[in-house]
Order: structure tokens, then C-alpha cells, then sequence
């Protein structure tokens, strides 16, 4: 057995609590966020050192066992669940901030460093880091670098590539490279927007230099109230058209403004239909000019009411609604998929009314939280899991809002991933050809497949390209459900 | 989250537990909040990781004695279900897991002592007084005590106040706003006397009259919330029984307790005293609470300007979720400056037998509550709870800054007492007195 060789090796490495391998240590890591997927390892070690890790990762590839690098497990489409009978390499206690220069405006972090942490750390210079996704509280930068993940504030600063300077990592094999550098401006091919979103195919992240920016002087947020969804999302299209840049740009329906009502009491309205989220943010003079020009808008959009946050508070507690909607629909329904799909913005409007038509038609109740800025939707997809067929129903609908997302020229992806959940459409959306590059790229970079073997790509062996009923590796009795 | 929890072998508490796992999404917003896992980062000492535990051996895939040392981990701070946008309510699955798990689990025997010991002398004032000053004496001895007993020895305070009876009834002054009935607690009691004395001077400035009722008992949290589901509902039957119904409300000043009786209709699901359980736990409140609502004499200003920092209690902000309460009451003092601790979310380590349970973590996480509330520069620390008051005093003086801790209502009382002067006829021992640090500090 290739995984009793390592634990011998292993043994050596850490002292017995953090090289955990009885059932009650593991089970609890056999899922993330999208709790339809467990695996079971065959351990789990805890580094508090990189050095353990490349270690850890020299020792996986000597004898052959795939390992998985672990965050928070707050990832939605299975990226984290455990490659079966393999080794989990947990990184929340590599969680320094090993350098901080608020003068370039960097910062070096581990993997294992809370995603709102790296902002708390260097507010007090008047800095923060820009990528601010809903689960910023918990999820970890190596997670999002993983995941290349967004949030409600990517729309004007971009996604976590785009704030990532540098990157150490430790490859498959055991080779510790060094990827970027500390400015934006690199020389050769874009080596970090390929790892960035490689979904830990391609090794560990080590430690992540980042780029941090001023905060800006002035935050305007305003909540806006709509009879119906498509005017909220046709007044997105206006405020693109208008040239106006906001920060954010959200909108929820009505489903979710109750789910986020009964979680945090954000005083959402009680009777809209949607709610739709704009924040300005920039210079006191730029701001002042823009809001103008956007309640203007707003007016013009058929708005039934329009809030303006009074002070720092209430600009939180709009946010806070909107951050905790996703785990918030677990009040209204016992189990729902959250699915994560992009169209061209300026076609939102009919894509949320054939998502409500599909939701109509499949019997499902669909509630919809999304970045409308840059055409990213969450459907959230409730079922009763008790209720036989109803997660199979349940898949099959999300997999017909992929389908119209792939339709409409848009990405089954905009920051969630692909793990384990979407690997079968990845085949709709690409060629051959660009799947086939795929494969080489991977293959040359972890010839032995071990590095979270089984996620993002469709494998070779696993061809089927099963839109819906069990999961390849499900009809293989390799993972289970719960 | 899907399982397959058999509800109905499991007994009255079946159905609340498999809701809790239900309603869990495994999303992990609770993880930041959890002492736990904050100073272990590993999943099964998370919130979502006992959640998932608790699951397997409901289901019967893990055997308890294996889930039962994360379990025994848990603080019962409950600060994962203020942060958890799902509305699990992970208390009412701990609680009846913990007695589950009582029954079955092999203690050893020196273990089997000390819990005996515990569980029958904390409850009752006078059997704990006698305890802690035989302690006081047998402290010399300290080291030569075997490990955790000579913890226990090291958490005495430096003095054990005389006793002083309360009166059956305090009347109110001046217009008669309300009567109520209070809970004086049973460590409280022996440890610091002078936080009830505080509270019904308090109460009785606000022209609230205040009944004590002789017949009660300890709340039964500590019972409750290490297993011992027997004792608990023994104490639980004791105060439904000797609470009066003609009060406007019953009234805890520590958290602990408050939060026990709020707990009532759990400890006593499927009994007879079900429903009598829950109309008594809808009619108990924290002191603060109370008065919030009732609307506060305004206070003069202290004399000194002071800077204070408010720790919430968990029992009292996440279990009742009382926040906003004792602060206002707080501001309203003049010459008070309130200040916010870091990460305030996050427990201070004492929770019940929490300290003589896991020393480490329980001292760790003292340690880096002691650190925050000095980061905030403050002169005192106010708080809801007397478990929290002592474990806060001992780590500030292992810091080396010992600064006063306060409950909310000693406070209130000094504010008045300015203006009343000390001695305008109210009883009592002297109220200003701040919580002494422990013996640790050695
Ligand atoms: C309630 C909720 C809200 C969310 N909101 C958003 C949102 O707004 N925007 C968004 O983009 N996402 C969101 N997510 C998804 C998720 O939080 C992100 O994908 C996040 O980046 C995952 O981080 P993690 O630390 O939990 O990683 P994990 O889930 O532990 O891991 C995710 C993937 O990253 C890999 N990985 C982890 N660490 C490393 C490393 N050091 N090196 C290489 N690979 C690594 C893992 O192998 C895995 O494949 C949300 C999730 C939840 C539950
Ligand atoms: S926050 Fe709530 S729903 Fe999310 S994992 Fe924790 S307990 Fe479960
Ligand atoms: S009760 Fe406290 S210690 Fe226990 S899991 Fe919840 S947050 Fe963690």
C-alpha cells in the first residue's frame, strides 16, 4: 500500500497531532461548501511550516499518493473535497503575514491567511486588499488564489490574478519555483494568471505576494427597489450604458432578501421584488459629481424606492445582507445547489427570465443573488435531499442554467470553479482542441496526476460526460453523497 | 445538510438535534468566530466539524468515544451560531449530544472524582464557600496536588468574602415601576456577594421591587452543560417550583445562569414540566435587558473620567443575544468612555468548568483576551458574568496590568451611589469593589 509507505515517512515529519489519520480526525474534512460530494482521505497533515510542505509534497510524489492542499473548504463545486485515499495537506496554520511594506504597498502572506485579515492587517496605513468575496471571512488567500475567486467588488478592480504580485510555489514533483515578482509589469508569459485559477492542479501555493491599494476617500452606497427582476436588471444595462464605473454593482431577489432578512436583519424592503446594490467610490469631488448623475438614473429606472446608506453602518449592513445570503437560503430550504454562471451583461434581463421559466417548469424554486456588474449569477437551487430524485431534479436544472449560460456566450464559471461539479461541461463550453491543451499543459506540469487528481478536467478515463444522474466517480463508488 | 439522524430512537431531543444538522450548510462562517478552532485551525475542533461529527454518530458511523475529546473541546460559547447565517442553533444539539455521550463514556476514575466533586459543590453556596476556604487554606499545598486539582486550588480568588444573607424582599424607591424576582446565582454568591447587592440597589433606584426567593437553587448550566442531564433537570423542577408568578419578570446578572434558564424547555422536553418550562424561560431576562427596556433613571456621572472596555459575556451576547443592552446602559453614565476589545466575538476561555477541563486552551485564550483588552488602552473592563470577571482578572494580572473588572451593574450602582452618597440608609457591603484576580498570578 503506496499510503502506508508515506505515513511511515510521514511519521517522521510530524509529531502524532498533526498527522491525523482516525476516523474521527478525518471525516470532518471529507467536504466543502457544496455538501452533495464527500470523499474520505486516507490522512490529513497539518504543516505549520512551507518547508513541511514541500516536503509533505516530495514524500506524495516519491510514492505515488495524490494529495490536495486545503483552505477553509469553502469552495462551492467540490474543489475541496478530498481525492479519495489520498493525503489532505491543511494549511490554516500557515496563517502569517510574513511582510508587510505599506510604502510599496505590498504584502507577503501564507497560504493559510484569512482573506479579510490581509485588509484588517494594513487598514490602519489606509490600505486594503481589493478581492472581497462573500465568504472573505473565512476563506483563505490560498483558496482564492486557487480559485482565481471575485466579490461584490471585483467589477472595478478585477478578480484575485489581478492582485496577485508574486507567487511561491511548490510543484507537483517536489520543485519549489518562484512565479512573478512585486510589480505588475512582468517580462514572458502571464506565469501567475495561469496558476491563478489552476484549482490546485499545479502545485501549493507558498506564499502570495500581493498588491494592496488606498482605500478609497469616500464610499456612496445605494439600495434601489424594483417591482420586478428584469427591471433591476435592465437598470444594470443602464448604468453600464452611462459610462458610470461603480464599485459594485448587486442584486438580489425576493427569495434571497428573505433568506438575508432572516439571517442578519439588513431592513431590506419587505415588498420589492429585487433589490439592486450600486456603491460609488472614489475622490470626495468625483463621487459627489457621480451621484448626481446615478440617482438620476435610478429615478429613471422605475425604481419604487431609493435608499442612500447614511453612514458607515448602514453601508455595512446593506453589504451584510447581501454577504450572507448564500448561507442564509439553509433557512429556507434544507438543501440547495449554488450554482455560479456568467452572460454577457448586457443580456441579463432574458437570462433571469429563462432561468425563472426553468425554474417554473422543473417545480424548483430558484432564488438569485448576483454580481450583475459583470454578468456573473448565482442561482441558489432548493431541494429537500430526503425527498427521492429531488437532488437528480435539482442537478439537472442547474445544468440547464449552464447550458443557457454557454448558449448566451457567457462561462459556466465566473469564480466558484470547476472542481468536481462542473468538470462534465467542461467538454459544452470548449473544443476538443482547447480541452485536448488543457490535458498537456497538466500533463507536463504532474505527469502523475497527483496534485487534487479528478478535479477541473474531465479525466481521460472518466469520459462521460454525464450532465446529470450520478457522478462519474459516483457510479465508481469512489466518492459517495451525503 | 443531508443525514439520516434515526429521530425517533434517539428520544424527545431527536428532532431538535437532526434540525440543527439539517439546517447546517457547511458554508464555515462560523469557523472565525470559534475559540477553538481559532487557536487549534483544525476542522473537528470547528463548529462545522462537531456539527459533522455529531452527525456520523447520530447516524452510528463513528463510535462516541472516538467524537467525544473535540466535543469535550467545545467551550459552549455558542459564538457559531451568532455568526451563522444559517440559523443553526448548535446549542440545542450540544447539549443533549453531551448527555448522550455521559452515559456511555468511560472516565477514569481519578476523573470520576473530580467531576463528583464539582458537580456537588459548585451548585450549593454553602458546601462551595466551605470548599473554597478549606482551598484557601490547602493553597501552600498547592504543588503537591495532583495536576488539575491544583489548577482548581489556583483559581480561588486571593480572598473569600464573608457571607451576607439577602433579604427575602427589597422595596423599590420612590414609584413602584415594576417587581421582580431574581436569581443570585451560587458561585456568585460566595465569590463576589457584592454583584447582587449592586443589582438590587440598582433595580430599587428604579423604583423596581425586588422578590428573592428562598426556595431557589443554581440554575443547573453547569449540570446541563457537562452531561450531567439528571441534576440539571432536578434544579430546573427546584425553580419552577419556587419562582413566583406574580412578578413581572425573573432576573439573571450572570450570563451563565441566564442563558441555563432559558434552556429549561430543552432540559425538559418530553416531561411533564415541558410547557410550565417554557413559559418560565419566556419570562427570564438579563438584568440589562431589563432595565434597557424599562428605561433607567438617568445616572450622574462618575466623579473620574473612566475608560472601560466591554467584554461580552457569551452567554449573554451570543446565547441571549444581548449587545446593544449593557452598552447603552453603560453610556448613559457620564464620564464613561466605552470602548470596543478587537475581536470581542471570540470567548475568553472560562465557560463553566472550562478551566479545569483544558487548562491550556482555556489559558491561551485568557492570555489573548487579556492582550486585546490592554491593546484598547482602556482603565477598567466591564462584563455580564462573574465566570468571566475572574477568569478576565486572573490573566490581566498574569499580564501584569491589573486593571479593575466590573460587572455592568457595580458600575450603575457607583454612578448612583455619587449622587446618593454611600450612606443614605441602603445596605449592603460596599459595591465598588472589582473582581480580585486568582492565585496565579503567584
Ligand atoms: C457562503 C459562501 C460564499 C462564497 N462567496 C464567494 C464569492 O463571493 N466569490 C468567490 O469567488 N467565491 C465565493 N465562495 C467560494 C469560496 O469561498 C472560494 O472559492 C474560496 O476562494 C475558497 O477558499 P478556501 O480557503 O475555502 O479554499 P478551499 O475550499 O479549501 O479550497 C479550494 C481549492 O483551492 C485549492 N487550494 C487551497 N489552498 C491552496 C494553495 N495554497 N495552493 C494551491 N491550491 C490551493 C484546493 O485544493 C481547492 O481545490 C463562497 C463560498 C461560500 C461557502
Ligand atoms: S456557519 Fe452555520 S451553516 Fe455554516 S458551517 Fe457553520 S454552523 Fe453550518
Ligand atoms: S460553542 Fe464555541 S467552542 Fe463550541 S463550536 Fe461553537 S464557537 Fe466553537
Amino acid at each position: 500500500m503506496p499510503f502506508n509507505e508515506l505515513l511511515s515517512d510521514l511519521a517522521a515529519l510530524y509529531p502524532s497531532d498533526r498527522l491525523l489519520t482516525a476516523a474521527a480526525q478525518i471525516m470532518p474534512y471529507e467536504s466543502d461548501g457544496l455538501t452533495a460530494f464527500r470523499g474520505r482521505p486516507s490522512g490529513v497533515v497539518l504543516p505549520v511550516t512551507a518547508d513541511e510542505v514541500v516536503e509533505t509534497v516530495r514524500l506524495c510524489h516519491r510514492h505515488d499518493v495524490p494529495f490536495m492542499a486545503r483552505g477553509s473548504g469553502t469552495s462551492l463545486s467540490g474543489g475541496s473535497v478530498p481525492v479519495p485515499d489520498g493525503l489532505v495537506i491543511g494549511l490554516n496554520r500557515l496563517n502569517r503575514i510574513l511582510r508587510y511594506d505599506p510604502l510599496h504597498r505590498v504584502a507577503v502572506v501564507e497560504p493559510g491567511v484569512i482573506n479579510l485579515r490581509v485588509s484588517e492587517h494594513v487598514a490602519a496605513d489606509g490600505l486594503y486588499y481589493a478581492p472581497d468575496p462573500s465568504s472573505g471571512p473565512v476563506c483563505t488567500i490560498g483558496g482564492n488564489v486557487a480559485f482565481n475567486s471575485g466579490g461584490v467588488h471585483c467589477l472595478k478592480y478585477g478578480m484575485t490574478a489581478n492582485h496577485v504580485l508574486g507567487l511561491k510555489c511548490v510543484l507537483p514533483d517536489g520543485e519549489v519555483v518562484t512565479l512573478g515578482g512585486e510589480s505588475l509589469e512582468t517580462v514572458g508569459p502571464d506565469l501567475i494568471g495561469m496558476f491563478a485559477g489552476s484549482e490546485g492542479l499545479f502545485g501549493i501555493a507558498l506564499e502570495i505576494t500581493l498588491r494592496l491599494l488606498p482605500r478609497p476617500e469616500v464610499y456612496r452606497t445605494f439600495l434601489a427597489a424594483y417591482d420586478t427582476l428584469s427591471a433591476a436588471g435592465d437598470a444594470v444595462s443602464m448604468v453600464v450604458a452611462s459610462g458610470l464605473l461603480p464599485g459594485a454593482m448587486e442584486i438580489m431577489d425576493r427569495l434571497a432578501i428573505d433568506a438575508a432578512e432572516a439571517a442578519v436583519n439588513a431592513g431590506y424592503p419587505a415588498d420589492a421584488q429585487a433589490v439592486f446594490l450600486v456603491e460609488l467610490e472614489g475622490p470626495r469631488e468625483e463621487v459627489a459629481a457621480e451621484e448626481v448623475r446615478l440617482m438620476k438614473l435610478l429615478d429613471d429606472s422605475g425604481a419604487t424606492e431609493i435608499r442612500v446608506a447614511k453612514d458607515d453602518a448602514e453601508r455595512l449592513t446593506f453589504w451584510k445582507g447581501r454577504k450572507s445570503a448564500f448561507s442564509a437560503v439553509g433557512r429556507l430550504s434544507p438543501d440547495f445547489i449554488v450554482q455560479d454562471g456568467v452572460v454577457p451583461r448586457s443580456r441579463l434581463g432574458e437570462a433571469l427570465g429563462e432561468i425563472e421559466r426553468l425554474s417554473q417548469e422543473f417545480g424548483i424554486r430558484v432564488a438569485n443573488v448576483f454580481h450583475a456588474g459583470d454578468g456573473n449569477l448565482h442561482p441558489l437551487i432548493m431541494y429537500d435531499g430526503r425527498v427521492a430524485g429531488a437532488l437528480e431534479n435539482a442537478e439537472r436544472l442547474a445544468g440547464e442554467i449552464l447550458r443557457l449560460c454557454i448558449r448566451m456566450g457567457g462561462s459556466i464559471t465566473g469564480e466558484h470553479g470547476v472542481g468536481l461539479e462542473k468538470r462534465a461541461y467542461l467538454g459544452e463550453m470548449y473544443e476538443a482542441a482547447d480541452t485536448r491543451t488543457m490535458f498537456a499543459i497538466r500533463d507536463a506540469i504532474d505527469p502523475k496526476s497527483l496534485a487534487n487528481r479528478g478535479k477541473m478536467l474531465p479525466d481521460a478515463e472518466a469520459p462521460a460526460l454525464a450532465s446529470h444522474g450520478a457522478h462519474p466517480l459516483e457510479q465508481q463508488g469512489v466518492i459517495s453523497r451525503m | 445538510m443531508l443525514h439520516e439522524i434515526p429521530v425517533e430512537r434517539i428520544g424527545p431531543a431527536g428532532q431538535v438535534m437532526a434540525d440543527a444538522v439539517g439546517t447546517c450548510v457547511h458554508c464555515g462562517f462560523c469557523l472565525p468566530t470559534c475559540p477553538t478552532y481559532d487557536a487549534l485551525g483544525e476542522e473537528m475542533d470547528s463548529p462545522r466539524g462537531r456539527i459533522f461529527l455529531m452527525k456520523e454518530v447520530l447516524e452510528g458511523n463513528l463510535p462516541i468515544d472516538e467524537a467525544v475529546p473535540y466535543i469535550d473541546r467545545c467551550l459552549g460559547c455558542v459564538g457559531c451560531v451568532t455568526s451563522c447565517p444559517s440559523g443553526v442553533e448548535y446549542g440545542e444539539l450540544l447539549t443533549p449530544f453531551r448527555a448522550t455521550a455521559e452515559q456511555v463514556r468511560k472516565r477514569s476514575p481519578f476523573d470520576r472524582l473530580l467531576r463528583r466533586f464539582v458537580l456537588e459543590t459548585l451548585p450549593y453556596p454553602r458546601r462551595f464557600r466551605l470548599a473554597a476556604l478549606l482551598g484557601r487554606l490547602a493553597r501552600p499545598l498547592r504543588r503537591l496536588v495532583p495536576g488539575r486539582m491544583g489548577d482548581m486550588l489556583g483559581l480561588l480568588p486571593a480572598r473569600i468574602p464573608p457571607s451576607e444573607r439577602l433579604p427575602e424582599v427589597f422595596p423599590h424607591q420612590g414609584q413602584r415601576r415594576a417587581r421582580v424576582a431574581l436569581l443570585v446565582g451560587c458561585a456568585q454568591q460566595v465569590l463576589a456577594p457584592e454583584i447582587n447587592w449592586a443589582t438590587i440597589r440598582v433595580l430599587s433606584v428604579n423604583g423596581v421591587e425586588v422578590v428573592i426567593p428562598r426556595g431557589q437553587t443554581c440554575c443547573g448550566a453547569l449540570a446541563a452543560h457537562t452531561g450531567a442531564a439528571w441534576q440539571a433537570r432536578r434544579f430546573a423542577r427546584a425553580n419552577l417550583a419556587a419562582f413566583p408568578d406574580d412578578v413581572d419578570a425573573i432576573l439573571t446578572n450572570a450570563a451563565g445562569c441566564g442563558s441555563g434558564m432559558h434552556e429549561y424547555p430543552l432540559w425538559l422536553a418530553g416531561q411533564p414540566e415541558e410547557d410550565a418550562a417554557r413559559r418560565f424561560a419566556g419570562r427570564c431576562q438579563d438584568v440589562s435587558k431589563f432595565l434597557d427596556e424599562l428605561g433607567l433613571q438617568p445616572p450622574p456621572a462618575l466623579a473620574e473620567p473612566l475608560r472601560v472596555a466591554y467584554h461580552d459575556a457569551c452567554h449573554l451576547a451570543h446565547a441571549q443575544r444581548v449587545r446593544d443592552q449593557p452598552r447603552r446602559l453603560l453610556r448613559s453614565i457620564g464620564n464613561i468612555e466605552l470602548v470596543e476589545i478587537p475581536r470581542g466575538e471570540l470567548c475568553c476561555g472560562s465557560a463553566g468548568t472550562y478551566n479545569i477541563e483544558q487548562p491550556e486552551i482555556a489559558h491561551q485564550l485568557g492570555s489573548e483576551k487579556a492582550r486585546s483588552i490592554l491593546w484598547t488602552g482602556c482603565q477598567a473592563v466591564a462584563t455580564g458574568n462573574i465566570g468571566c470577571m475572574t477568569q478576565l482578572a486572573t490573566h490581566l494580572e498574569l499580564e501584569e496590568r491589573p486593571l479593575p473588572v466590573y460587572h455592568t451593574m457595580q458600575l450603575l450602582d457607583m454612578a448612583y451611589r455619587v449622587e446618593h452618597g454611600a450612606s443614605n440608609g441602603v445596605p449592603g457591603p460596599e459595591t465598588s469593589e472589582a473582581a480580585t484576580a486568582s492565585a496565579t498570578a503567584e
